[in-house]
């Protein structure tokens, strides 16, 4: 993408020596789609292997290392990466910017990450086999009991950290310091706001992680014992350090998808959003959240009672400004002008299914039911809804949006209905089904299963391919756009856009905003 | 494979085969867990209600306010009154659920005194249960998968209880209140029998607690819920409840053949 | 931010507060979680654990007024050989009394060994009232080869114990350390 007779270098070295954001954008896109893919393909495997009951493609141990490497690699491959990507792309151009605040830290932030996953996926290659502890790494399932390879995964985690916190540090330092005159806070679109946000939950939680993944590291190889109960350590506290990185984590997660959804709702309803300030204001009060119900996830450990009614009312507490996000976008599309482009369809997608996700959040979060929800099928469905139909789908929908923009061709809207629609209804055969057989008694992380839980297996391992299968077609969508897509040359592609990425040329030039622009008006009224 | 598929199907039709396509809890067999099913039936159907009532906002939006239909776009964005509405009123809801949940939590907590204490240890793949409150040497066994290997690498016919059979099940007297103590021996596990509503982690060097008082003579299955290495799918729980002259001359004779059974 | 500045360059001076806060955070896991986490399973009982001090017993009246059975459970954790139980699994106690219990170890192998036993108490809400004025579990045991020992505990429960709670179960599990303590000794 971008033109090539104005500014970037030839060949390999503009990739590898590049500091424009829009180049390290496309670049952290396509290495999360990559990563996307191998992760997807390590789901297809353990579908595969629940296709039926009985064991027979894999080994129960090989079988953990995918479950592993499955959840490890579309967290902190696939899903971060890809919105640090969109951020790259959007945030100087949504705020005026030429480009970010520290280009040449961007430029090592994104080149550290491929090292790391390969140094991560190698690992299935080694000894005793890849990591097989679940993307939790419990201790001392991780730490006593792991295999040798265990070293390489912390040394994968601490460097996919360091990306992290310095791609972090470098969007709150753009939005902080190189808005354009006149784009106030309260101006900023609403990716930009949730993106803050974010990076500011990552500067806080991945040193945490860090801090976890260095202690497992001593216990491993110094003889510490934070983890051990010989040494007067705790397993437990492993998992409340975790979770105190890992919840908000998640929000880490979806709170760029809720930025996403702000800016493309208003665009197909043609109508501004809906309460932006309140948008604002949930958004700061889910981060707010995050760091005060991480215990949630241990309902079974064996709190204190005190401990538990606490952390039961603090999650119940995030429906409340949950919903203000889910009402405000409905409210935005009433009594618009709505059509239906592909990114609408993935928008609207994303609605119903994260709030259903949403509502099964809901139902984990009371304590007493969790006993028999934790660690079933429940929650895997519970969290697919909203990582995969919440940030996923958000960000399909995000490159559908956007991608006429960054590369003035437009995509083939059949191609992306069909996509839209095969992946929705893959996704519910997939996932749905798997609410049925956690709440019938069905654990996660288990290679085999009792025969009653055979048919709704199937049925879900029947979806995963189909969903599996629809991604290829994004993907051909995408490339052909890139190579042979209709030009298009309209500053605004779509005609509901707002925001100051449409006031530049299509497709966007590789400098932008050399000169700040005028904030027209305010984007509160977009 | 086929007749799967069929039986799938007929699964939708008729609703009555629920045991083999079990779409819901279970409220099980415990006062504790019909509890806890009616609490997740009430949650549940607050959510099916709010979200009818969202939904059908969006897709009459989506029916009536199309572009192709003609329908110009209103230009509002804002409204505190709206806005502080759609805050307390959730609010609120939330507060009517947390009543429930919390007294419900309470009696999971409940510490009366229980008239027999077993201590339960996971252990990389199987359970050991220990029966405490006996004077001299405890009544202690493992309980191993008996499902052949023949089954699970599909050369045999899979039967029934397919992955949810032991060689030794726990065997506890009804209308009797037993705590659990459960912990492990390697990593941590975690103890689950849905039909009594159990799950507690066991963690190598701490003790967590549980109870239960199963009211039905019956058979109740269950499995480690807390990934635990390769065979973390491997190592089921089966419970069987008998009168309590039955136990008692179980315990008798288990007491009777105590050999050789030391710790580890 | 304030008008402090670590730069004068208004991107580099954020990108180094933001620099600050991180590696604030992650001092923060080891300076605070791991210290904050002890002293609340201390105050709170999480996982039964008890002071790893020796109690100094506050001379107070014994309460005859009730009773609470304390039930010695013994675990040996994965690989652990020794032979260890307790010679008295159950005893009625009455708060406020001085109480002593022997538990028996033996060690089958041909190899000395150091074990180290790690308490816990349940309910947890117990623990805080549990207090133990000498117990082998404050320090580690080494027995030679094919040797065996008693290993005393004293104990006092809390006058103070809440009355609902009339069973206290104490669990050892008992860890093979004599790797740590050999390796520690190598490393001086």
């Amino acid at each position: 993408m971008g033109d090539h007779h104005h500014g970037p270098a030839q060949g390999i070295s503009r990739w590898l020596f590049t500091t424009n954001h829009k180049d390290i954008g496309t670049m952290y896109l396509w290495f999360s789609f990559a990563m996307f893919l191998l992760g997807g393909f390590f789901a297809m495997v353990i579908r595969a292997e629940l296709f039926q009951p009985g064991m027979q493609l894999v080994e129960p141990g090989f079988f953990n290392q995918m479950t592993t490497l499955h959840g490890l690699v579309m967290v902190f491959g696939a899903i971060m990466p890809s919105f640090v990507g969109l951020a790259n792309w959007l945030i100087p151009m949504m705020i005026g910017a030429p480009d970010m605040a520290l280009p040449r830290m961007n430029n090592w932030s994104f080149w550290i990450l491929p090292p790391a996953f390969l140094m991560l996926a190698s690992t299935l290659f080694m000894e005793g086999g890849a990591p097989a502890f679940g993307w939790t790494f419990y201790a001392p399932l991780s730490t006593t009991y792991a295999a040798p390879s265990v070293t390489f995964f912390i040394f994968a985690i601490h460097v996919l950290g360091v990306s992290s916190i310095m791609g972090s540090i470098n969007i709150i330092a753009t939005v902080m310091n190189m808005r354009a005159p006149g784009m106030t806070y309260m101006k900023m679109p609403l990716f930009v706001w949730t993106w803050l946000i974010t990076a500011f939950l990552l500067v806080a939680v991945m040193p945490v992680l860090a801090g976890a993944v260095t202690m497992m590291l001593m216990d491993i190889h110094f003889g510490t014992s934070f983890f051990s109960a010989a040494g007067g350590g705790d397993p437990v506290l492993f998992q409340h350090i975790f979770w105190f990185f890992g919840h908000p984590e998640v929000y880490i997660i979806i709170l760029p998808a809720f930025g996403v959804v702000s800016q493309i709702i208003p665009a197909f309803s043609r109508k501004p959003l809906f309460g932006y300030a309140s948008m604002v204001y949930a958004t700061a009060s889910i981060a707010f959240l995050s760091f005060v119900v991480w215990a949630h996830h241990m309902y079974t450990v064996g709190m204190p009672i005190a401990g538990e009614l606490f952390f039961m009312y603090a999650t119940m507490l995030i429906a409340v400004p949950t919903g203000v996000k889910v009402f405000n976008w409905i409210s935005t599309m009433w009594r618009g002008a709505l059509s239906f482009e592909t990114p609408m369809l993935f928008c609207i997608g994303f609605l119903i299914l994260f709030t259903l996700g949403g509502f099964t959040g809901l139902m984990l979060s009371i304590a007493p039911a969790d006993f028999q929800y934790h660690d079933t099928y429940f929650v895997v469905a519970h969290f697919h809804y909203v990582m995969v139909a919440g940030a996923v789908f958000s960000m399909t929908a995000a490159i559908y949006y956007w991608l006429p923009k960054w590369c003035g061709r437009m995509y083939n809207e059949t191609m992306g209905k069909t996509h839209f629609w095969i992946s929705f209804i893959g996704f519910n055969i997939t996932f749905f089904p798997q609410h049925f057989v956690g709440l019938a008694g069905m654990p996660r992380r288990i290679p085999d299963y009792a025969l009653q839980f055979a048919d709704f297996n199937m049925m879900s391992s029947i979806g995963a391919f189909i969903y599996g299968a629809s991604q290829l077609l994004f993907l051909y969508n995408v490339v052909a756009t890139i190579v042979a897509g209709k030009s298009v040359s309209d500053e605004k592609v779509w005609d509901g856009a707002e925001g100051l990425e449409w006031t530049v040329p299509t497709p966007a030039p590789y400098h932008t905003f050399e000169e700040p622009p005028l904030v027209p008006k305010p984007v509160g009224t977009i | 494979m086929r007749k799967r598929v069929a039986g799938l199907i007929l699964a939708f039709l008729s609703p009555m085969s629920v045991a083999q396509n079990q779409v819901n809890m279970s409220p099980g067999v415990t006062e504790i867990g019909a509890d806890i099913f009616e609490l997740h039936m009430l949650i549940m159907w607050i959510c099916v209600v709010i979200g009818i009532a969202v939904f059908a906002v969006m897709f009459y939006s989506i029916y009536a306010h199309r572009k192709s239909k003609g329908h110009q776009a209103a230009q509002f964005h804002e409204s505190t009154k709206v806005e502080v509405a759609w805050t307390v009123v959730p609010f609120l809801i939330l507060i009517a659920m947390a009543v429930p949940a919390t007294s419900t939590l309470l009696e999971v907590y409940d510490n009366d005194e229980a008239e027999l204490d077993i201590l339960i240890t996971g252990y990389q793949w199987k359970w050991k249960y220990e029966y405490l409150d006996e004077s001299g040497e405890p009544v202690a066994f493992f309980s191993n998968l008996a499902t052949p290997q023949e089954e699970i690498y599909n050369t045999d016919q899979k039967g029934d209880n397919y992955l949810l059979e032991v060689d030794e099940p726990l065997v506890l007297p009804t209308n009797t209140k037993v705590r659990f103590l459960v912990t492990a021996n390697d990593v941590i596990h975690s103890w689950w029998v849905p039909e009594i509503a159990v799950k507690r982690d066991a963690i190598p060097g701490f003790i967590n607690e549980a109870w239960t008082r199963v009211p039905e003579e019956g058979i109740y299955r269950g499995q480690c819920t807390e990934l635990c290495g390769a065979y973390h799918g491997f190592m089921p729980v089966e419970v069987h409840a008998v009168s309590r002259p039955e136990f008692d001359a179980w315990m008798a004779a288990k007491r009777g053949d105590l050999t050789g059974m030391t710790n580890g | 931010m304030s008008s402090f500045r670590l730069s004068r360059i208004p991107a580099i001076d954020t990108a180094l507060k933001l620099v600050t806060i991180s590696a604030v955070m992650f001092a923060f896991v080891f300076v605070v979680m791991v210290p904050l986490y002890n002293v609340l399973c201390d105050a709170l009982g999480i996982n039964g654990k008890t002071s790893s001090q020796v109690y100094t017993a506050v001379p107070a009246a014994v309460d005859e007024s009730r009773e609470v059975t304390v039930q010695f459970v013994v675990i040996n954790n994965d690989g652990m050989p020794w032979s260890f139980a307790p010679t008295t699994r159950v005893m009625r106690v009455h708060p406020g009394a001085a109480n002593g219990v022997v538990f028996t170890a033996s060690n089958p192998t041909d190899q000395s060994m150091v074990a180290q036993a790690i308490p816990s108490i349940s309910p947890s809400r117990a623990a805080a009232y549990f207090h133990k004025t000498e117990c082998f579990c404050f320090e580690q045991q080494a027995l030679a080869a094919r040797d065996g020992a008693e290993m005393p505990l004293q104990f006092i429960v809390d006058q103070g114990l809440p009355r609902d709670i009339r069973t206290i179960t104490l669990s050892y599990t008992l860890f093979d350390v004599t790797d740590t303590v050999t390796d520690g000794l190598a490393a001086r």
